[in-house]
């Protein structure tokens, strides 16, 4: 394996292996190009299987020569199978869901986080930085903690408690910015040229984005060196949603599973769709839209990869669809009642648009469904508030019997 | 009306380094014209057939243009006019 260079993604010029991500001819994003020319793939399988218990046992499909230090080693999350959900969804299909809530810092962000944090060690950087929208906060305090780096974290100043709790405790910068997460995003691309940081969504951007190539990777595992039939993934940036269909396509070009590309299916809160817009509308560039959303680690108005994720969901024959906030609700609580699981907004979006493909009957008969959870439901709890009562009743036998009289039988 | 224009720093090598362009314009189209009059060389990286590329963002004080009327969009007498990479983020 080796890592070649940096190739623009619309023009194709090259750049050597640094911490830019733009194209200097057409501002096209820098995209990471392997040489896998060498690649063996029952050898590959069997590197991986002996790998360890995380995403470095991709270390051949990520940006580095050998596997870097990395102490909070994120990844090898549960998949499982929810019959219950496709039962309450009416669906002859088989549903699987990812549930990458059960990472470090409780969401596929510190997949992502891990392979930047060790890039900008390997270029240098004493400190790191992110435009986040919560999630990616969270990561990025984590992760520079535990690498002993310095770190700024940038939020809009109105995210949700529970989000600016799980970053500061890690001793971070925690900056507020008072506007919403494009405006934060615009900020720290100035910030990036004029500060010797890495940014780990700006100029290590190319980097960071492999690191979503690793829920790909795991998933084909974890069915058995099988592909899905189709994917229902979030979209906020389009990063996660292209970069699935880019770790899928790697390993089928190397040989290291058989099939075709899954059918992508797009998931974007009603309040925030730029890029649901776009796919309906038959744009190729997203009309950028001010978020007004419980999902808020969605909230991207302005999103850098949304014409690829558009032009990877017309080309697998899937769609984007956007749902609203009582959708999302529900998503959550359908997720949660039927799985066990408890997601965030973002998952809500997700199990919302899963169900929405049901109803439509998009879903075919037998084939094999996974759906990303990208989050944690505790980050979220201002979504489930009201969406349930609780009982109470005095310490007495008495005052149980009265309050579930009609419903408790021996 | 005179607005500056802020290069990101991988285009300074067309602008023979300079970080801000001095430039006259009633709207955003007719101030990066002049920019592209001084330095020729940031025309073809910025714009494609006389629109924007589709991952050059452009602000007036900081406000995208796509909110408002796009190049169309009315600058002020010491407007900052701010063009970035739309591909960071997320």
């Amino acid at each position: 394996m080796s890592v070649e260079n940096l190739k623009c993604k619309e023009c194709g010029a090259e750049y050597e292996l640094g911490a830019s991500y733009f194209c200097e001819q057409c501002f096209g994003p820098l995209e990471v190009r392997y040489d896998h020319s060498a690649l063996d793939a029952a050898e590959a399988k069997r590197r991986i299987q002996a790998g360890s218990r995380g995403i470095w046992r991709y270390a051949d499909f990520l940006p580095f020569s050998g596997r870097p230090g990395d102490p909070l080693e994120p990844g090898l999350t549960p998949l499982l199978r929810a019959d219950r959900l496709a039962e309450r969804l009416g669906t002859g299909a088989e549903i699987w869901i990812k549930n990458d809530a059960a990472n470090p810092t409780h969401s596929f962000k510190d997949r992502v986080v891990a392979v930047a944090v060790a890039k900008a060690q390997e270029l240098g950087f004493s400190t790191v930085a992110c435009a986040s929208t919560g999630n990616l906060a969270n990561a990025v305090a984590a992760h520079a903690a535990a690498a002993g780096l310095e770190s700024y974290v940038f939020v809009p100043a109105n995210l949700e408690e529970q989000k600016l709790l799980a970053t500061g405790v890690y001793g971070t910068n925690l900056v507020g910015v008072r506007g919403n997460y494009d405006d934060v995003n615009r900020l720290c691309t100035q910030l990036a040229e004029t500060h010797p940081w890495a940014f780990v969504n700006v100029n290590l951007r190319p980097y960071y984005a492999e690191g979503s190539k690793t829920l790909a990777f795991e998933t084909v595992e974890q069915l058995g060196w099988e592909l899905p039939d189709r994917v229902v993934s979030p979209i906020a940036s389009g990063s996660l949603f292209t970069k699935l269909g880019r770790g899928f396509q790697e390993w089928l070009d190397l040989g290291l599973v058989e099939g075709e590309q899954p059918t992508f299916n797009g998931a974007q809160a009603a309040g925030c769709s730029p890029v649901a817009t776009a796919f309906a509308e038959g744009w190729d560039v997203c009309k950028p839209q001010r978020p007004d959303t419980i999902a808020k680690s969605l909230a991207i108005g302005d999103p850098a990869d949304g014409p690829y994720a558009i032009e990877h969901a017309r080309k697998t024959g899937g769609g984007i669809d956007a749902v609203t906030d009582p959708e999302i609700r529900d998503g959550i609580k359908l997720l949660a009642e039927t799985t066990g699981i408890f997601t965030e907004t973002a998952g809500g979006v997700t199990i919302g648009v899963l169900r929405k493909l049901a109803e439509r009957g998009e879903l075919n008969e037998g084939e094999r469904v996974v759906a990303y959870i990208t989050g944690e439901g505790l980050k979220t709890l201002d979504a489930t508030r009201d969406t349930f009562s609780m009982h109470e009743i005095d310490p007495t036998l008495d005052s149980f019997d009265a309050e579930f009289a009609q419903e408790v039988h021996v | 009306m005179s607005v500056t224009v802020k290069i990101p720093t991988q285009l300074r090598v067309a602008t023979g380094g300079q970080a801000e362009v001095e430039v006259e314009g009633t709207n955003v189209g007719e101030a990066l014209d002049a920019v592209f009059a001084a330095y020729g060389d940031l025309r073809e990286r910025i714009t494609q057939d006389g629109t924007l590329r589709r991952f050059v963002n452009v602000y007036v004080e900081g406000e995208d243009i796509r909110f408002q009327q796009g190049l169309e969009t009315a600058i002020n007498e010491g407007d900052e006019v701010t063009i970035l990479p739309a591909v960071a983020g997320g």
